[in-house]
């Protein structure tokens, strides 16, 4: 809430000194974004590590809140399913969507590169709970168009499709349709910086298109990538939508505290725990923060060129 | 939603800045300040476990009604012109949501907006609302002793605590053996009385009648028609956080074996009674189907669209070796009243009017009301409508007094746990008998993850 003021009071510093202060454009630009980041991002994460560390009548608790979240039945169980569900939709992210950016590249010098673009980016301009209903019409064999593919796989019902094991499955299949497409279209964009110098230089070497997809562009890819697993992994890790209304479309029979977020969700308006919730919700944060440090230490991300 | 979460998520972790850094901290430390400042002023008033009156005031009264008791507050005011009333429509908590719940806590934080007359779905509130101190108790002076002696019997248990009485019961939801009559003639098959007997039919129906239904197990509330009938000890709710489980006990084996039999001949459908798979395909096959009071107007008349003069009612069987029929009960909701009312008078008169006015109760609400005096009216309507083959009055109104009590309301949800443990082994092919150990594991989880005191066993 003070932010917007801090460009101001500068701006309105003494006159003469700098009659054009350089970055008050951009500050200018940002600052509404400051002010909605502070409100709706900062302040309710201090909320949160204020409530993970208090108990109800707002006393300093130490670790009780976190001790709590670790010794509910529901934890490891949840803990488990997300880091299977990640494992799948960052593989798949990762794999399929260099993949298909690659082969969009090439395809771009044909003509079809504009139109399968378009195709891929569709999904993602849904919004994310929209896209998530359509699966659940898609996964239901009495109503889906792809019900025969369903049967095939011995998949009568909706209760059979959504049996507990297929769960990373189907989730994985419903982030990655509803969120790769826009990540496609950037890596995309990305390899169209690439210098085409250097690939027909690499040409003109011998390099094959395999050889050069994998010495020249991966590698120079390789920030984009890590930077696609970042915000995959907070977003993976944050898992909600997708089983939540999973759990309302089958009355409860599946999806019901699946995830970490799920389990937070419940101790704050179930269990009336709301220092359990923020302990975990703190506890999921931090671990997004290390893997991003991690990735970035290790990736060199903010390393010059 | 998941757009934004990603947003703020993505930009949280690139945030590298140190001068936004800096404000945000700052921001963080100023709001973690206001914030515990905020609980320790509530601290102070810690709501008691008597009844401590808000200074009472004129003005409008707030009602919290769903969409069906719209009607009932509609007509409150039509009656009541000179009644102040402020109307709010909300989920009435149905499918276990917690909005009240949640709401509640947030103005126990606020200390006001607190609602004067809540209507609920759910039996459970007074679970966790007598705790939070938002529900006034009704029967130390606000509402007389001749009015609350008129509820069927045992339909306000819901709503005791430590024997104070915390709601009001809005609706009764008693089960009873729906049939299709004119088909058990046309067969020759007697009504069973005995689940014994009822067993013996649905072997004889899947080789006579083979694709005819004698009930249905997919419903989350399927413990409800058949385990709470069997009296299977999965739910004694023996204080208000203490529980006792038992989900392996003769009791609960002989329903779920019963059950495992005629899943397995196919008499008894999987399939929930509200999904499209089961209007389109089983419907029209029912010759019997356990199920509360509601079944009757709710499904067979509404949903199905059962022709007249086919359906009725029967008691629900009973073991040979009990004497009498035990029946269950899926849902009926409850009315609260808060206990921060600054109208106290006109929130009581429309409690009581809402709770056991002929005009609402007995002529225009969709359930069998829980006020017997209005009970018989509403019945009296049912048998002039001619919709079901004979009257069904007696029927219902025995059954409303046959609700085994040894099942109770706890603040976790049976009908979750059911839907997440039980119909997933089901639709897996497994035998609910294999499933009972895992149920009970379940409850038991539940319960103390609620705070519940849980003895195994017995």
């Amino acid at each position: 809430m003070s932010t917007p003021s801090v460009p101001g009071d500068r701006a309105g510093s003494p006159s003469g000194r700098r009659a054009w202060w350089p970055g008050r454009a951009g500050h200018g630009f940002v600052a509404p974004y400051a002010v909605l980041l502070i409100a709706f991002g900062v302040v309710p994460t201090g909320y949160a590590i204020d409530f993970a560390f208090t108990d109800a009548a707002g006393h300093f608790a130490g670790l009780a809140n976190f001790t709590t979240v670790a010794g509910d039945f529901r934890f490891a169980a949840a803990g488990a399913h997300v880091a299977l569900y990640l494992l799948f939709w960052l593989a798949s992210l990762v794999v399929l969507v260099v993949g298909l950016a690659l082969l969009l590249h090439n395809l771009a010098a044909r003509g079809v590169g504009t139109a399968l673009r378009f195709l891929y980016y569709i999904p993602g301009a849904l919004a994310g709970a929209a896209s998530v209903m359509v699966w659940l019409f898609m996964l239901d064999p009495t109503v889906s168009p792809a019900g025969f593919l369903l049967r095939t796989f011995g998949l009568d019902t909706f209760g059979q499709v959504i049996a507990p094991g297929h769960l990373p499955l189907v989730l994985t299949g419903i982030a990655f349709w509803t969120g790769a497409g826009g990540w496609i279209v950037v890596m995309h964009g990305a390899l169209n910086n690439i210098s085409p110098d250097l690939l027909e230089a690499a040409r003109i070497d011998g390099a094959g298109r395999w050889q050069i997809a994998r010495h020249i562009q991966i590698p120079l890819l390789r920030k984009w990538i890590v930077y696609m697993v970042i915000l995959a992994f907070a977003v993976g890790a944050q898992l909600f939508v997708e089983p939540q209304l999973l759990s309302q479309a089958s009355n409860g029979v599946a999806g019901r505290d699946y995830s970490l977020n799920q389990l937070s969700y419940d101790f704050a308006f179930q269990n009336d725990d709301l220092g359990a919730a923020a302990a975990l919700s703190v506890g999921l944060l931090l671990v997004s923060l290390v893997v991003a440090v991690l990735f970035v230490v290790k990736s060199g991300f903010f390393d010059a060129e | 939603m998941t757009k934004q979460t990603r947003a703020v998520g993505a930009r949280r972790s690139g945030k590298d800045r140190r001068g936004v850094l800096l404000v945000a901290l700052s921001a963080v430390f100023a709001l973690s300040v206001v914030a515990g400042c905020d609980r320790g002023g509530e601290t102070s008033g810690a709501p008691g476990r008597g009844f401590h009156q808000a200074p009472q005031s004129d003005g409008a009264l707030t009602v919290w009604v769903d969409s069906t008791r719209l009607a009932a507050a509609k007509l409150y005011r039509q009656s009541h012109p000179s009644a102040k009333l402020n109307i709010v429509t909300y989920d009435g908590d149905a499918n276990g949501s917690n909005y009240l719940q949640t709401k509640v806590s947030l103005f126990n934080r606020t200390r006001k907006g607190w609602p004067d007359v809540v209507f609920s779905t759910q039996n459970n509130e007074t679970s966790w609302a007598v705790q939070a101190g938002f529900t006034a108790p009704l029967n130390t002076g606000l509402i007389p002793q001749a009015t609350l002696a008129g509820w069927a019997r045992g339909a306000n248990d819901p709503c005791v605590v430590n024997g104070t009485l915390y709601c009001l019961r809005n609706d009764l939801a008693q089960t009873v053996l729906w049939y299709n009559a004119a088909l058990m003639r046309k067969w020759g098959y007697p009504v069973p009385a005995t689940w014994e007997d009822y067993e013996a039919l649905g072997k004889k129906v899947a080789t006579g009648h083979t694709g005819y239904l004698v009930g249905s197990a997919g419903d989350n509330f399927t413990p409800e028609i058949y385990m709470w009938a069997s009296k299977c000890g999965a739910n004694q709710i023996t204080g208000p956080k203490a529980v006792t489980v038992n989900t392996t006990s003769p009791n609960c084996t002989r329903m779920a074996a019963l059950l495992d039999t005629l899943v397995k001949n196919k008499t008894m459908s999987k399939s929930s009674v509200f999904s499209s798979d089961f209007d389109k395909n089983e419907a029209s096959r029912i010759l019997m189907l356990p199920g509360p009071a509601w079944f009757g107007g709710a499904l067979f008349q509404g949903t199905f669209k059962t022709p007249k003069g086919q359906i009725t009612a029967a008691p629900m069987p009973h073991w040979s070796a009990d004497s009498t029929p035990t029946a269950g009960n899926v849902g009926g909701g409850t009315w609260l009243l808060s206990a921060h009312s600054a109208h106290l008078k006109a929130a009581t008169d429309f409690l009581t009017w809402v709770t056991t006015s002929d005009d609402y109760q007995g002529k225009v609400a969709p359930g069998y009301p829980a006020y017997a005096p209005a009970a018989k009216t509403w019945l009296a309507n049912q048998a002039s409508s001619h919709y079901y083959e004979n009257d069904i009055s007696g029927t219902l109104q025995a059954a409303a007094g046959q609700v085994w009590p040894g099942w109770g309301y706890g603040q976790f949800s049976q009908e979750a746990i059911w839907a997440a443990t039980v119909i997933p082994g089901m639709t897996a092919g497994k035998a609910m008998v294999s499933l009972l150990p895992a149920w009970q594991k379940a409850i038991v989880n539940y319960a103390r993850a609620d705070g519940y005191q849980v003895k195994v066993g017995q």
